[in-house]
């Protein structure tokens, strides 16, 4: 029997986006966690810290994040671990996210001119005030743009906890538009629901831009 | 000169002792050599000026003696530290040797008087509002005390060189590197930096300036040194120095700045 497209239907794929906003602020802390300490390994001065953290940003942008999903929730029980999904997708875009936000910082606090740690080190500052103080400040400037340009792919990117059984966003439009025929009305209130989410990040970023650009 | 009491790792810190003791001294980058066997004792309260073409190892001498450059031969003891003696040497070290940059290097996104705040507070662990006192001092003295609480993009040239004087006297150090502190300003404004550090001279500051000033180091200089090819080709008092320079490279050097 096919289903009219109507309020409910509008209502159920509403509802995905509970799942859609949770599984992205899921990914945005865990990967800006992970992901920070995975520059400042990257810019450390111990080479092997340096390698470390360069061979994790190319192990987890160089596969899909499909395949790290598939890994994590169906690799970690065969090594005996029962996985929950919630911790199977925490798991997977924390590893996926932490990487590119890693690469993302790691080109930002590069970016910082060498003069600035120069006048850091002149005046004592431990690494640990260097880092807070002076350099993490301005490579945040630096980052904002690519930052929130990553985090606008997440949220569209967290689509693909669907194949691990998550009714978010994608998926709910998907079962609401084969039950009532009508894919484009269906995937066309998701498209609208993910443009709500993602065009504010994209605002604020340029807000953030400008205040800084006038501060400094 | 207080004696500090901290004794980490100190060789001789006696009042009399040289500050800068520098023995040796041999460094490279990669397979060119920079510095060739320098030597170099500075006494307490000491004013030396180092000149030489571009690219004569001036700057890299310089920041050898607060360890911005590590070197591979030699010994340097810096106020009775030695800074081939481990990462704790060189953190003292830099806690009490004060640098300014040819480009300033001041933080662009603090305020300064933050800028001067920051150092006192973090390494010394000064308060919030003593730090706010000694920054407001230092700045008054650099005469830029109106101009605290703007951000240095706000400022010209010789205001940021001079705030960033007075960020490095905010931790009371005991020797001030200066490396070309005047080059990267207008010329309208070498004058009011130049007068800042003749100020400093004056209130008995150890200072290695790396300067082509020499209106500065016939004014203030104890000693002018004359570097070419990493080596120390010429040292003496400013008068015979620039009167009667032994060495052709030093007339040669000398002769060019004139013109
Ligand atoms: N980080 C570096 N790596 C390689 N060579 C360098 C580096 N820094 C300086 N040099 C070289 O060392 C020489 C001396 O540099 P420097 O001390 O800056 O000279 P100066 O300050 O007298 O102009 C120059 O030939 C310069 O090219
Ligand atoms: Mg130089």
């Amino acid at each position: 029997m096919i289903r009219q497209f109507g309020l409910p239907e509008a209502l159920a794929i509403l509802s995905g986006v509970q799942a859609t906003i949770l599984l992205s602020l899921i990914a945005f802390v865990g990967g800006g966690v992970v992901g920070l300490a995975v520059a400042l390994m990257r810019t450390s001065e111990r080479t092997w810290l340096q390698r470390c953290a360069g061979f994790y940003i190319d192990f987890f942008q160089g596969t899909p994040l499909l395949m790290q999903l598939f890994l994590v929730f169906y690799g970690l029980p065969v090594l005996g671990y029962k996985v929950n999904p919630w911790i199977a997708v925490a798991i997977g875009f924390t590893l996926h996210a932490s990487a590119f936000l890693g690469e993302i910082w790691r080109g930002s606090i590069q970016a910082v001119p060498r003069g600035q740690t120069e006048a850091a080190y002149a005046l004592g500052l431990s690494y640990a005030s260097r880092m807070r103080n002076v350099v993490l400040p301005q490579a945040m400037r630096i980052s904002v743009a690519p930052t929130v340009g990553f985090m606008v792919q997440l949220i569209k990117g967290t689509s693909l906890a669907a194949i691990i059984g998550f009714v978010e966003l994608s998926r709910a439009a998907q079962i609401i538009a084969s039950a009532t025929y009508k894919p484009l009305l269906a995937y066309g209130c998701a498209a609208i629901v993910y443009f709500v989410l993602c065009f504010p990040l994209s605002r604020l970023s340029m807000r953030l831009e400008k205040r800084f650009a006038v501060k400094t | 000169m207080s004696v500090n009491p901290d004794q980490r790792s100190r060789a001789s810190a006696s009042a009399d002792a040289p500050i800068i003791e520098i023995a040796g001294l041999r460094k490279w980058f990669g397979t060119f050599q920079v510095l060739q066997d320098i030597a170099l004792t500075v006494a307490r309260g000491e004013r030396i000026v180092i000149c030489g073409p571009s690219g004569s190892g001036k700057s890299t001498l310089i920041r050898c003696v607060n360890s911005l450059e590590r070197y591979q031969e030699g010994r340097l003891v810096v106020d009775g530290y030695d800074l081939g003696a481990g990462q704790k040497n060189i953190d003292t070290v830099r806690a009490e040797v004060g640098m300014v940059f040819q480009q300033f290097n001041l933080f662009p996104h603090l305020t300064v008087m933050e800028n001067c705040m920051l150092a006192p507070m973090k390494v010394r662990g000064t308060r919030k509002k003593e730090a706010q006192e000694l920054a407001m001092r230092f700045l008054a003295r650099v005469r830029i005390a109106d101009q605290a609480l703007k951000y240095p993009a706000q400022l010209s040239g010789g205001q940021q060189q001079r705030v960033a004087i007075a960020r490095a006297l905010c931790m009371t150090p005991k020797i001030m590197l200066f490396d070309e502190p005047t080059s990267a300003l207008d010329p309208e404004m070498v004058k009011e930096v130049l007068d800042t550090m003749v100020g400093l001279a004056e209130d008995g500051m150890t200072m290695l300036c790396v300067t082509h000033e020499m209106g500065f180091a016939r004014k203030v200089a104890d000693r002018v040194i004359f570097m070419d090819a990493g080596q120390i080709v010429e040292m003496g008092k400013p008068e015979p120095f620039f009167a009667n320079p032994q060495n052709p490279r030093t007339q040669a050097f000398l002769g060019q700045l004139l013109h």
